[in-house]
């Protein structure tokens, strides 16, 4: 299968090229990049569906979610693999991790076998689940961490979930640095957050609604910087909400300790002001928080406190979603807004380059979860491309999604940046 | 009643000052349908108000089927206890259907904050907020305003003070809203465990002294301390509270003569508020009642009544 990329800016991490280059992709690899490559073999019967033309838009390495819930097994009228897989086709991405909050939890390697088995079923994106630290994710026992990492799992992470014992997030990051396998942690003491359904502030007060203070993730934060300095290992700390979060991610970079970070695209663009109608795809853990919390995640972004961008896309039927705000779930879906969302609030308001982006939303994923050859466009790796139209202007309608649950506080809204191709293995996933 | 327009009574924080005084005027003249031989008037005759409730309610409940019966609605009352809540129907389902039988007026009580609002997104028959979770209970805060009004004479100026949960208070949240208004001062008192985090940005005093507050205001609204939250450590021991922020017969010894004192009920006495005080000769506790039956009336009315 050979694919040839014409006209493409190329935006790497490390370097936007000025001018357009052709990119050729063989055998699910980067064959060759250069100022001009000419059809040949098989592409000389100049079959349209093989070339694809990049004029006018910005070539990416394909983008990497560390951060999604597929809710198979269990909740398939949620999501499953294969329409997961198609709306981070359709949202750009060409590799995602899957959190292990399924039911049964994905603790054990016949689940994470099973879930990659239908990943290549499906064809459409690299899947690789993430193994939860503990049985259950009851934040007990820990899980068989090198067989998870065996059967293929590059993290492992009790999502949904904070590993709350000290003492159990102190062995199981041992252990994981043992078998070199990254930790997520999902930062909330939840006897803190007692039952908050918003960020506890003016809104919650005014809503009548139980708020989530700000230290339930903090506190965690700052024990898990401690962990992970005095156990001289990494640790990887998920979707952070806060400026307080910012702020001592940022202390513990300067002092060495190896803490990564994550945050997601509501945390930059939404505050918790968007709970006020009770619209329930505005509840999500960590909740939306202040406007000073935003910026403080957009300047986290800009410096590299906060390493990447994740979804947490976290799918919910209309049925979970369509009760009191009280008792519905948490979470919002995310693949397919992300780029938009992060090229709007983010390229266009000049926060990040291009070349950040192309960093936080692959370079930077691939290099935390250890994806080998992903993350850039350079001759040998994966054939792995996002191809985004920088200046398409598009609204969020709830009928184009392609994830199977519609739950998004986005929807009507006017975006800026859209993705027009995806890449993955050389093969197209996704078109306009 | 030119420039009455909504459908809904969700909240007072939406109202704006001249709909509350409508309200009031609108109450008063209700009030004596009341202590008439014969205590109806036709104003809602062929019209029909549901009353649901999700959580447990004597005084709103009873309140407002009577202020419906002497406007001459028909009420027909649903409690969770007894609807298909109990065979997992959602209240939206519930609500629909009510309305599929051409009721006109939803009175919703819900544990859940913003039930009330869901409901009138999806509903063409008015609902009334009869309590929300922690929200707002907007009648409760109108009786209590009207109350205030017809005591002291006037509501603008005068220095109110909440004492108890106002965290976990709707009668506090609705009261804040329509005396600040209406032009007065709320000073909200009690232990610091059932504050709001970001209470000032509501606009009002904090106090942890309710005798310093006392003595600054003209009106005291004692709310009901609920026993769980000893259990849920928001604090030390039920009579410690009783010490600090009970309002007994000593506390209100040192102030005013002419406070007045006020309770939504229902009371827990020696607790939130001593025997003596309740039934003393400040306390307006059960005028309250009284007046929340004209308040109801008035709203029904205003809601229902003015199209023909």
């Amino acid at each position: 299968m050979t694919l040839l990329i014409k006209n493409a800016i190329i935006v790497n991490a490390d370097k936007m090229y000025l001018k357009p280059q052709d990119i050729l992709l063989e055998k699910g690899q980067i064959a060759k990049i250069a100022a001009s490559i000419s059809p040949q073999g098989s592409l000389a019967a100049q079959d349209k569906h093989k070339i694809v033309d990049a004029s006018g838009k910005l070539v990416f390495p394909g983008l990497i979610d560390l951060h999604v819930h597929l809710r198979q097994p269990g909740r398939e009228d949620k999501e499953t693999v294969e329409t997961g897989s198609r709306s981070a086709a359709k949202g750009g991405f060409t590799s995602i991790m899957s959190m292990p909050n399924t039911t049964p939890v994905t603790d054990n390697a016949m689940i994470v076998e099973g879930i990659i088995k239908e990943a290549k079923r499906v064809g459409l994106v690299n899947v690789y689940p993430v193994g939860a630290i503990t049985r259950g994710q009851l934040g007990k026992e820990l899980t068989d961490m090198a067989e998870l990492k065996a059967a293929g799992c590059k993290a492992l992470s009790d999502d949904g979930k904070c590993v709350e014992s000290s003492q159990i997030m102190r062995l199981a990051l041992e252990y994981a640095k043992m078998i070199e396998l990254l930790l997520i942690q999902h930062c909330q003491d939840h006897t803190l957050t007692a039952g908050g359904v918003i960020n506890e502030g003016y809104h919650s007060m005014i809503l009548g609604l139980k708020g989530d203070p700000g230290i339930a993730e903090t506190v965690i934060v700052a024990r898990d910087i401690e962990l992970a300095h005095y156990l001289k290992t990494r640790v990887h700390l998920a979707h952070m909400s806060l400026k307080r979060s910012v702020e001592l991610i940022r202390f513990a970079k300067s002092q060495g300790i190896q803490v990564t970070a994550e945050a997601c695209p509501h945390h930059f663009t939404l505050t918790d002001e968007a709970v006020k109608g009770f619209d329930t795809s505005t509840k999500v853990n960590p909740p939306l928080r202040s406007a000073e919390d935003v910026a403080a995640i957009r300047e986290g972004l800009k410096d590299g406190t906060i390493d990447c961008i994740v979804t947490d896309h976290a799918p919910h039927t209309k049925e979970d979603k369509e009760t009191g705000f009280d008792t519905a779930p948490f979470g919002m879906i995310g693949l397919e807004t992300s780029v938009g969302l992060t090229m709007t609030e983010l390229v266009h308001k000049k926060v990040l380059t291009l070349e950040q982006m192309a960093d936080r939303m692959s370079a930077a994923p691939a290099r935390i979860a250890g994806l080998e050859n992903k993350g850039k466009i350079v001759e040998g790796f994966d054939a792995d491309i996002t191809i985004i139209d920088p200046d398409k202007e598009w609204e969020v309608r709830v009928e184009d999604f392609w994830s199977k649950s519609k739950n998004s506080p986005f929807v009507g809204r006017k975006l800026k940046g859209r993705v027009e191709v995806t890449i993955c293995g050389g093969k197209i996933t996704y078109q306009v | 009643m030119t420039n009455w327009k909504r459908r809904d009574l969700l909240d007072l924080q939406s109202l704006d000052k001249e709909e509350i005084e409508l309200i009031l005027e609108t109450a008063k003249s209700f009030r004596q349908v009341s202590t008439r031989d014969v205590k109806k008037v036709p104003a809602l005759r062929g019209k029909t108000v549901a009353l649901l409730f999700y959580e447990a309610s004597t005084r709103t409940r009873v309140s407002f089927e009577l202020a419906a019966k002497r406007l001459s609605a028909d009420v027909i009352n649903i409690s969770s206890t007894s609807s298909s809540s109990t065979k997992g129907e959602s209240i939206l389902d519930t609500a629909l259907n009510l309305e599929a039988m051409n009721v006109d007026m939803i009175v919703v009580r819900h544990y859940s904050s913003g039930v009330p609002n869901i409901l009138s997104q999806h509903l063409k028959a008015g609902v009334i907020n009869a309590g929300d979770g922690c929200r707002e209970h907007p009648t409760q805060a109108l009786l209590d305003i009207f109350t205030v009004k017809e005591k002291l004479g006037s509501v603008a100026g005068r220095n109110i003070t909440i004492v108890g949960d106002i965290l976990h208070s709707r009668v506090a949240r609705s009261n804040i809203w329509g005396f600040k208004k209406l032009g007065a001062n709320v000073t909200v008192c009690g232990p610091s465990t059932l504050m709001p985090r970001c209470v000032k940005d509501f606009g009002v005093e904090v106090s942890y002294d309710l005798e310093a507050s006392m003595k600054k205001s003209d009106c005291v609204i004692v709310l009901r301390l609920q026993k769980e939250r000893q259990q849920d450590s928001f604090l030390p021991s039920l009579r410690e509270y009783a010490k600090l922020f009970g309002l007994s017969q000593t506390k209100l010894d040192k102030a005013s003569k002419d406070l007045l004192i006020m309770h939504p009920g229902p009371t827990n006495r020696g607790v939130e508020i001593g025997a003596d005080v309740a039934d003393g000769s400040q306390s307006v506790i059960l005028e309250q009642v009284t007046n929340g039956l004209a308040i109801r009336m008035a709203v029904l009315y205003l809601l229902l009544g003015t199209k023909e």
